[in-house]
């Protein structure tokens, strides 16, 4: 196994991996040039493209191709290809595990052009659109219909639906509407080769032999490039509610999600959690209003979405004063509009973005079971003690036991790297934990996926990338690192 | 005076971040199943009064709703926001479409009943947009009024009010009793805690009718028509200044 346990090594030693494809050549880029136009293949002005969300690592592509149809992104991969040029598709560049950013020079193929909703059944709910539509928009053009997404995420002004299909995106939603690869109908895929793959329809249910879509969706665009898709989208709610508790302990916080999920059942949309780490960043960074009187270590907050106000705010009062006849909280909220709705949902959505001033943000999206949640951040805790200028915040998806866990630390902090990682990947493999529940491996996790994901899963992975993509142009080292 | 009695008005409107839509008999908007919360600026009056309280200016808050069965949880949320107790003037079949001057008469009633020191109105309903129930309940009884108030201070029986008016802020004192309406940017409303919505559950809330007041709410306006405001249409980019004029021209806007 690689030694490539910390971020800064990882990217040497991805770097490393690099040396056998093709340079880019002038030939190359007028090439592009002509077949995409001038606003299609970018030379300058290359920092958004090069950089992440985080501001933490920087690639050095030359070129930037902005593709408006498949038909041109088949064109660009065919040429690639056969030039054994590597390509990073990227929609939104809003990832967080290093995957939509080059690691050295790698050509960009950003599917920001490509943002048409191209049909909409408004009977049945089912839209089709190009990968690079931004989710918001999807949102706001399916709320004309009184529909809505089957996903939400903080990053939705920025993200677009290929990239959160190539990643397999969370968020959430998941306790309501199931994971994204329940909702696609359907994908159009552009393989290394330039093969076009036209996988779309409105079926609801097709057991037509493999379903070879769903191979794509998490691939993080290693054996393939999405370049259109077709979902189901459920209808808008009539009825949007919010609770927030105040919990003295992680115990209740774990209780009051088990308790919503039963007395909320099928109108629950959202459990979520934060400590207070979190929501003093996001009331003193962001300005949000804070709605309690008291600061509590831990906060718990449902969303529900239903047809019927009036059925949903019976089940919300049942549901409010079972837990604090059971003293699980010590103090908590009812929005009472949809302003206090969004006002408090904010203080959940605008964490990553509280916590960024604070410093550089490690951060953590592990799965464990509920009861070792707790102790897992509590162990992660120890190993940064001995340095003062480090502090852990933890939030997520307590109804999808999903945890998300920043350390922060002052830029280039490679001993406190070094203190958690490897650790908490093992950590979490021994509590029979992911150690990404929706963020995805990229390059970030990709030396450390051998510790959770065992043999011959693993080189299972490397057969199928081995036959989608024989020259190792799509996105390479992100997920499975090139062997040498 | 060892505190005073305040008296104020909420009314159950649709919630203002819900999308409107026009009924198909253009006669008014769909209510059925639509979500609805207290009026925002009636927002604004409950935690007026309820600092007032907090700081020992007031020593009593009743909160008074005139809306159908459901306006009892917006008089529940002013309960639970810090309130005493509640009135809930029910509306009877045929009753529902209540008027700012039918309003007025119902609360001067209220204020004969309960001689509060204050009243404070939120300055108009986000569902009429009418802003004329606290200047005619000042008119019915008499009462000078603050409206759209942005700053409220007490000593001794007077009110400082700064209102706000199109010109910018307008300082005005009055003395007790007096009618108020608040503005937005009088205070930030505090959220309804737990504690409080639970304690809220065994405040008092009187219900009567119209009939029992004893007031004659017959509509005196009817509305005509109800339409969506016509739908923007895209505007044109023009290269340089002489198209634009030629445009102007084109389109009558320019001789």
């Amino acid at each position: 196994m690689l030694q490539c346990a910390t971020l800064a090594r990882t990217l040497t030693c991805c770097r490393s991996l690099h040396g056998h494809y093709s340079t880019l050549t002038s030939a190359d880029v007028e090439h592009f040039q002509s077949l995409l136009g001038d606003n299609g293949a970018l030379t300058q002005d290359l920092d958004f493209y090069n950089e992440d969300w985080l501001g933490m690592q920087k690639g050095e592509s030359k070129l930037v191709l902005r593709p408006r149809s498949t038909e041109e992104v088949s064109d660009i991969l065919k040429y690639c290809n056969a030039r054994h040029l590597p390509i990073v598709p990227q929609g939104g560049n809003t990832g967080l595990v290093f995957g939509s950013t080059p690691i050295k020079d790698e050509v960009v193929l950003s599917l920001q052009r490509m943002n048409n909703i191209t049909d909409f059944d408004s009977g049945i709910g089912a839209i089709q659109c190009q990968a690079g539509t931004v989710l918001q928009h999807i949102e706001d053009y399916a709320g004309n219909y009184d529909f809505s997404i089957p996903l939400d995420l903080g990053s939705k002004g920025s993200c677009t639906i290929g990239g959160n299909l190539s990643t397999h995106a969370g968020g959430l939603r998941i306790v309501r509407y199931g994971r994204l690869r329940g909702s696609v109908l359907g994908l159009k895929v552009v393989l290394a080769d330039g093969t076009i793959l036209d996988d779309m329809t409105t079926m609801r249910k097709d057991n037509t032999g493999y379903d070879i879509k769903q191979l794509f969706i998490g691939g993080e665009g290693t054996l393939g490039v999405i370049t259109e898709a077709s979902l189901l989208l459920p209808p808008a709610p009539k009825s949007i509610n919010l609770v927030m508790f105040g919990c003295k302990t992680f115990t209740d916080v774990v209780n009051i999600c088990n308790e919503a999920k039963k007395q909320l059942g099928e109108i629950i949309a959202a459990c979520e959690y934060m400590d207070d780490t979190c929501m003093l960043s996001v009331v003193d960074n962001l300005n949000l209003p804070y709605p309690m009187e008291e600061h509590y270590p831990f906060y718990f907050i449902a969303q529900t979405f239903g047809m019927n106000p009036a059925h949903d705010q019976e089940k919300l009062e049942d549901f409010v004063e079972g837990v604090f006849a059971q003293g699980h909280c010590a103090d908590g909220i009812i929005a009472a509009s949809r302003d206090q709705v969004k006002k408090t949902f904010a203080l959940r959505e605008n964490i990553a973005v509280g916590l960024k001033p604070l410093g550089h943000n490690y951060q953590y999206d592990v799965s464990v079971p509920a009861q070792r949640m707790e102790e897992l951040v509590e162990d992660i805790r120890a190993r940064v003690q001995q340095w003062d200028n480090v502090e852990v915040a933890s939030f997520g998806h307590i109804g999808d036991n999903d945890i998300h866990v920043h350390v922060i630390a002052p830029p280039g902090s490679d001993d406190v790297l070094s203190a958690i990682e490897p650790y908490i990947y093992e950590r979490v493999t021994e509590l029979g934990g992911s150690i990404s529940s929706e963020h995805g491996i990229g390059s970030q996790k990709a030396a450390v996926l051998p510790i959770n994901k065992k043999e011959p899963l693993l080189n299972t992975m490397k057969l199928l990338k081995g036959t989608l993509d024989p020259r190792g142009i799509l996105n390479p080292n992100k997920i499975l690192l090139a062997e040498q | 005076m060892s505190g005073l009695r305040v008296l104020v008005g909420c009314k159950r409107v649709i919630d203002y971040a819900v999308k409107i839509r026009v009924r198909p008999d253009h006669l008014g908007v769909v209510t059925d199943g639509v979500k609805h919360s207290m009026n925002p600026f009636d927002e604004n009056a409950v935690e007026e009064a309820v600092r007032m309280k907090q700081k020992k200016v007031a020593k009593e808050i009743i909160v008074a709703s005139c809306g159908p069965t459901q306006s009892q949880e917006t008089i529940r949320t002013a309960l639970a926001m810090g309130a005493d107790r509640g009135i809930h003037v029910e509306l009877a079949k045929g009753e529902e479409d209540l008027q700012p001057l039918a309003v007025a008469k119902v609360f001067a009633k209220l204020v004969e009943k309960e001689k509060p020191d204050l009243v404070i109105l939120g300055k108009q309903a986000i569902d009429d947009d009418s802003n004329q129930t606290t200047q005619l309940l000042a008119g019915l009884l008499d009462w000078p009024q603050g409206t759209m108030a942005s700053v409220l201070e007490h000593s001794d029986g007077v009110l400082k009010i700064t209102r706000e008016i199109d010109g910018g802020l307008e300082d005005i004192s009055v003395k007790l009793p007096a009618v108020v309406s608040a503005d937005l940017r009088l205070n930030e409303p505090r959220y309804a805690t737990l504690p409080n919505i639970m304690k809220a559950k065994k405040k008092k809330i009187e219900k009567m009718s119209v009939a029992d007041i004893g007031v004659d709410v017959t509509p005196r306006l009817k509305v005509q028509n109800v339409v969506d405001p016509p739908v923007r249409e895209a505007g044109d980019k023009v290269p340089d200044v002489s198209v634009l004029i030629e445009k102007m021209k084109e389109k009558g806007h320019l001789k």
